[in-house]
C-alpha cells in the first residue's frame, strides 16, 4: 500500500470521477470498507484535523465500552460526536457535501491505521474501535442504501432458497406459524462455518460439513466478521511496511502517549493540567536551569542541542516547543526563547519563517484551534510516519 | 527390566528404555509434519518437557525427529507435550522481538476428562476409572467424532487415550491448524451443552425459542437416548439412592409430580432407576397432550438426558492456539499406561485396563530379546510389542495426512500450467 508508483494515476482518478448510479459522487456509499488508501494530497492541516476528529470518536467508544454502556446508549453517544466531528450523510442528502464528509472518513481512518499498526495491542483495540463504528454507521444506514453498498462488493456468500433441512436451526418470532410463515421468505447466504464465529458460538446457524447456513436476518455478522478480518490483515500489512520504528527513539514516547491518549480519550485539557501542576508562569530565562534539572532525557536532549548548534531542525523544533507550552511557558515567553535561542538569524528571517508555527502551535494561527501537545504530538508522530510511507511529501 | 515393581511404573531407567527403544519418534513427526522432509509444521513446533522432579522446559523445538528424540533420551522427561507452530523456531525466541513471536498454526484439540462426570458417575471417583465408567467417555467421543466430520467437516481426527482417565482429539485438517483463538471458542460454544462445574442440574439453555433443539443436538439425543437407558438406569443405576433421585427430581418442573414420586420412591428404597425414570414417564403421560405443562415436561425429560450423558468438555484446552497437551505415546506417570490412539469406530470395545503398560512393554521386549539372542537394539523395537497396532493406527493416520499434502501440491502444481 501507498506505494508511490500509485499515486500519479490515483490522481487522475480523482480528476474523473467514478461513473456510478450514485450521480457524480467519488464516494457513492456512506459506509466504506477501506479497501483502498487515499491516494491524493493532503494538506498537513487535513492530515491532522482528520485523524484527531476521528480518534475523538475512537476514543468515545472506547470509554463506552470501559463505562459497560448499553449498545443503545452506546449508539447514541457515538452518533452525537459523529454529527459534531465526522457527520456522514446519506447519498440522499443531496444538499450535503458528501464527498467531502466521506472523504474525510476515508482519510482519518488510513492515517489512524499508521498510527495504530504498531503493537499488537493497538491494532487489537483500533479494530474493536473502528468495527464498532462500522457497525453504528451500518445500523443507521437507510435499507436501499445499504443493500446496494452489499452488492458493491463481493462477500463470497451464496445465496440460497430456504430448504426444508434449514427449518430446524432457523429461530424466528416465537409462534410456530409465525416462524413457518417468516422461515418461507427468508434468504440464506451460505459461508465457510468460520467466517460467521459469533453465530456458531451461539448455534444460531445451521451447519453441515463446514458450511454454515446464515439466515438473513444474521447477515450482518458476516459483513461485521469480513470488516474485522480485512482490517485486522490490512494493519498486519501496514505494520510489516513501515519501516522499524524501534530504533527511532523521538518517536516510542510519543506513540506511548498517543496509546494512553486513545485510552484515556483524546484529552483537549492535558495541557491546562501540565501547566497548574508547574504553578507559576514560567519565564524564557527559565529555561536553561529546568532543563538541567528537570527536564526528561530526551528534551534535555534537545535543549543541548539547541545550545549548542543555536537551531534546531524543524521536527526537534515542533517538538520541543510543544513540550514547553505543556510546561507552561507562555507565548510572549516562549517567542522571546525561541528568538533568542536562534541567536544566528536575523529578525526578520525569525518573523517569517518561525513565529508563524510558534502562534500556530499555541493556536493562535492558522484555524485557531489550541490542540493540546498531546494531540500535537500525535500530529508529528503521523507527519512522520506518513512521510516514510510516502503519502506525504 | 525385572526390577519392576507397581509402586514405580515408570521409573527413569524404564523410561529410557521406552524412549530409546520404543518410542515411535519418527511416526509422531509424519504425523505432526504431514509431508516427509521437515516443515515448519516440525520445526517451529514447541515442545515442553516435565523433568522428573517437576522441573519443565518450555519453548524447545527440533530441526528433525532425530533431534527430538536425541534430547529426549538425554533430557529423560516425566512426558512432553507439544504445542503451536510459531513464526520463529521455538527455542530462538529470545532473538526476535516479543511481539514477533506468535502462534500462528495449531491442531484444534479436545479433553474431555472422566473427573467431569464425578457428579454423574456412581462406580468411581476422582482419579479411579473403570471399564464401566469408561462408557461415558464413549459416548462424548460419538457425539464429538460425529459432530466434528458431519457439521465441521473435519477429517483427519485422531482420538488418544490420555492413559489413566481421559481421552484427547487432534484434529490436523489444514483448515482446523489455522483457527485462531476466536473461531475455535466458537467450535466449543457450538459443542458445549453441559457448563461443567457441581450444579448438574442448572437448566440447560439449548432450545430456539425456548422448544426446539437445534438439528445438530437432536440427532446427538437420538444415540444419547439409547446410552442414557443402557449406561444411566441400567449400569450406574444413578437415581438408586436417595441423593440420586432427589437430584433427578430437581430437575422436573412440577411440582405435584415431584411429591408423588418423592412418596413412592421413599416406601420403595430398592426400587431400580429404569423403574424410577417408568414412573416419571408415566406421570407425564397422563397429562392432556398439548399442554404447556405437559411440554415442558417433555422438554425437561431431554434435558435431564443430556445432563447426564453428553460430552462434558475441558474448554480451555480447546480454546487457546497456544495450548501445550501431552504428546501421544507418553506414559502416564501414576499408572505406567502408554497413551495410546484410540479408534472411534471401535471406542465400545475400548478397554482403559487392557492398554498396555511401560514395564509390560519391556518384558515383552526381554522375551523377545532372549529367543532372538540379545541383538543391538533398534529402531522399529515397538514392532515386536503390543504397541505395534497401535503405532499401525498413528501411521496409517498420518499417511493419510501426508497423501492430502500431496494431492494439494499436486492441484497447484496444475492450476499453475
Ligand atoms: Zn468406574
Amino acid at each position: 500500500m501507498f506505494k508511490g508508483a500509485d499515486r500519479k494515476s490515483t490522481i487522475n482518478d480523482r480528476a474523473s470521477p467514478q461513473v456510478s448510479n450514485h450521480g457524480t459522487l467519488l464516494y457513492p456509499y456512506r459506509l466504506n470498507f477501506y479497501d483502498t488508501p487515499p491516494m491524493y494530497d493532503v494538506t498537513v492541516e487535513e492530515f491532522e484535523i482528520y485523524a484527531l476528529d476521528r480518534l475523538r470518536i475512537l476514543a468515545e467508544i472506547e470509554s463506552s465500552r470501559a463505562r459497560q454502556r448499553s449498545w443503545e446508549e452506546l449508539k447514541a453517544v457515538t452518533s452525537t460526536q459523529c454529527t459534531k466531528y465526522l457527520p456522514l450523510n446519506a447519498t440522499s442528502a443531496t444538499s450535503v457535501d458528501r464527498d467531502s464528509e466521506r472523504r474525510k472518513d476515508h482519510l482519518g481512518h488510513f492515517v489512524l491505521r499508521l498510527a495504530f499498526c504498531r503493537s499488537e495491542e493497538l491494532r487489537r483495540r483500533f479494530v474493536e474501535a473502528e468495527l464498532t463504528l462500522f457497525k453504528v454507521r451500518y445500523e443507521s444506514d437507510g435499507y436501499s442504501e445499504r443493500e446496494s453498498f452489499l452488492s458493491s462488493r463481493n462477500f463470497n456468500w451464496i445465496p440460497l432458497k430456504y430448504r426444508t433441512e434449514l427449518f430446524g436451526s432457523y429461530q424466528g418470532p416465537k409462534s410456530e406459524p409465525e416462524r413457518m410463515e417468516s422461515f418461507e421468505s427468508e434468504r440464506f447466504y451460505k459461508v465457510k462455518w468460520s467466517r460467521v464465529p459469533d453465530l456458531v458460538q451461539k448455534r444460531k446457524v445451521f451447519l453441515k460439513g463446514g458450511w454454515a447456513y446464515v439466515p438473513g436476518r444474521e447477515q450482518s455478522s458476516i459483513v461485521f466478521q469480513e470488516f474485522q478480518v480485512q482490517l485486522e490483515k490490512a494493519l498486519e500489512v501496514t505494520a510489516r511496511s513501515l519501516p522499524r520504528l524501534d530504533e527511532d527513539t523521538r518517536i516510542i514516547p510519543i506513540l506511548n502517549n498517543l496509546s494512553q491518549g486513545f485510552l484515556a480519550g483524546v484529552p483537549s485539557d492535558w495541557g491546562v493540567a501540565g501547566r497548574e501542576a508547574m504553578g507559576d508562569d514560567i519565564k524564557a530565562e527559565m529555561v536553561d536551569e529546568l532543563a538541567q534539572k528537570h527536564f526528561p532525557l530526551c528534551m534535555r536532549t534537545l535543549h543541548e542541542n539547541l545550545r549548542k548548534d543555536h537551531h534546531l531542525k524543524h521536527f526537534g523544533r515542533l517538538q520541543y516547543g510543544l513540550f514547553l507550552k505543556v510546561l507552561g511557558l507562555p507565548i510572549e515567553e516562549a517567542i522571546l526563547f525561541w528568538r533568542r535561542s536562534f541567536s544566528r538569524i536575523t529578525d526578520d528571517k525569525f518573523n517569517k519563517e518561525y513565529k508563524y508555527n510558534i502562534r500556530h502551535s499555541y493556536g493562535l494561527e492558522g484555524k485557531r484551534a489550541n490542540y493540546a501537545a498531546k494531540s500535537k504530538s500525535l500530529h508529528l508522530d503521523l507527519l512522520i510516519m506518513g512521510a516514510h510511507i510516502g503519502i506525504i511529501q | 527390566m525385572s526390577g519392576m515393581d507397581d509402586s514405580s511404573p515408570a521409573s527413569p531407567e524404564v523410561m529410557l528404555t521406552f524412549y530409546r527403544r520404543l518410542y515411535p519418534f519418527k511416526s509422531i513427526f509424519n504425523w505432526l509434519n504431514h509431508e516427509h522432509t521437515p516443515t515448519r509444521l516440525f520445526t517451529h513446533r514447541e515442545f515442553a518437557f516435565t523433568l522428573q522432579g517437576d522441573v519443565y522446559l518450555r519453548y524447545n523445538s527440533f530441526a528433525t525427529a532425530d533431534e527430538l528424540k536425541k534430547l529426549v533420551c538425554q533430557l529423560n522427561p516425566t512426558r512432553f507435550e507439544i504445542g503451536p507452530i510459531y513464526t520463529t523456531r521455538p527455542k530462538d525466541k529470545k532473538t526476535v522481538r516479543a511481539g514477533a513471536f506468535n502462534a500462528v498454526q495449531r491442531e484444534l484439540v479436545f479433553d474431555i476428562d472422566m473427573t467431569d462426570y464425578d457428579p454423574i458417575r456412581t462406580c468411581c471417583s476422582g482419579a479411579d476409572i473403570c471399564n464401566r465408567c469408561w462408557a461415558f467417555i464413549s459416548a462424548a467421543v460419538h457425539v464429538i467424532d460425529q459432530g466434528i466430520r458431519e457439521q465441521f467437516g473435519y477429517e483427519h481426527l485422531l482420538w488418544v487415550y490420555s492413559g489413566r482417565r481421559g481421552i484427547h482429539l487432534w484434529i490436523s485438517d489444514k483448515e482446523a491448524m489455522e483457527l485462531t483463538d476466536d473461531q475455535r471458542k466458537a467450535i466449543v460454544g457450538w459443542m458445549t451443552v453441559i457448563h461443567g462445574g457441581k450444579e448438574s442440574s442448572k437448566k440447560l439453555s439449548i432450545r430456539l425459542n425456548s422448544r426446539s433443539l437445534p438439528p445438530s443436538l437432536k440427532s446427538a439425543l437420538d444415540h444419547l437416548a439409547a446410552i442414557f437407558s443402557d449406561l444411566i438406569l441400567a449400569d450406574q443405576n444413578c437415581f438408586g439412592s436417595e441423593e440420586g433421585y432427589e437430584t433427578l427430581l430437581q430437575q422436573v418442573p412440577d411440582s405435584r409430580i415431584v411429591g408423588d414420586l418423592r412418596k413412592k420412591w421413599q416406601k420403595d428404597p430398592t426400587r431400580s432407576s429404569e423403574d424410577k425414570w417408568m414412573d416419571l414417564k408415566e406421570e407425564i403421560k397422563k397429562m392432556d397432550k398439548g399442554t404447556p405443562q405437559r411440554v415442558a415436561l417433555t422438554l425437561a425429560l431431554e434435558d435431564i438426558i443430556f445432563n447426564y450423558t453428553y460430552p462434558r468438555l475441558d474448554a480451555e484446552v480447546s480454546k487457546h492456539r497456544n495450548h501445550l497437551l501431552k504428546a501421544p505415546f507418553c506414559v502416564h506417570p501414576k499408572t505406567g499406561r502408554v497413551c495410546v490412539p484410540v479408534d472411534p469406530e471401535r471406542i465400545d470395545e475400548f478397554k482403559p485396563d487392557r492398554v498396555p503398560t511401560v514395564g509390560q512393554l519391556l518384558r515383552e521386549l526381554d522375551t523377545v530379546g532372549k529367543a532372538e539372542g540379545e541383538v543391538e537394539e533398534h529402531h522399529s523395537d515397538w514392532e515386536k510389542t503390543s504397541l505395534k497396532p497401535y503405532v499401525d493406527m498413528l501411521d496409517k493416520h498420518a499417511l493419510r495426512l501426508m497423501d492430502e499434502v500431496r494431492r494439494s501440491k499436486r492441484e497447484m502444481v496444475d492450476t499453475s500450467w
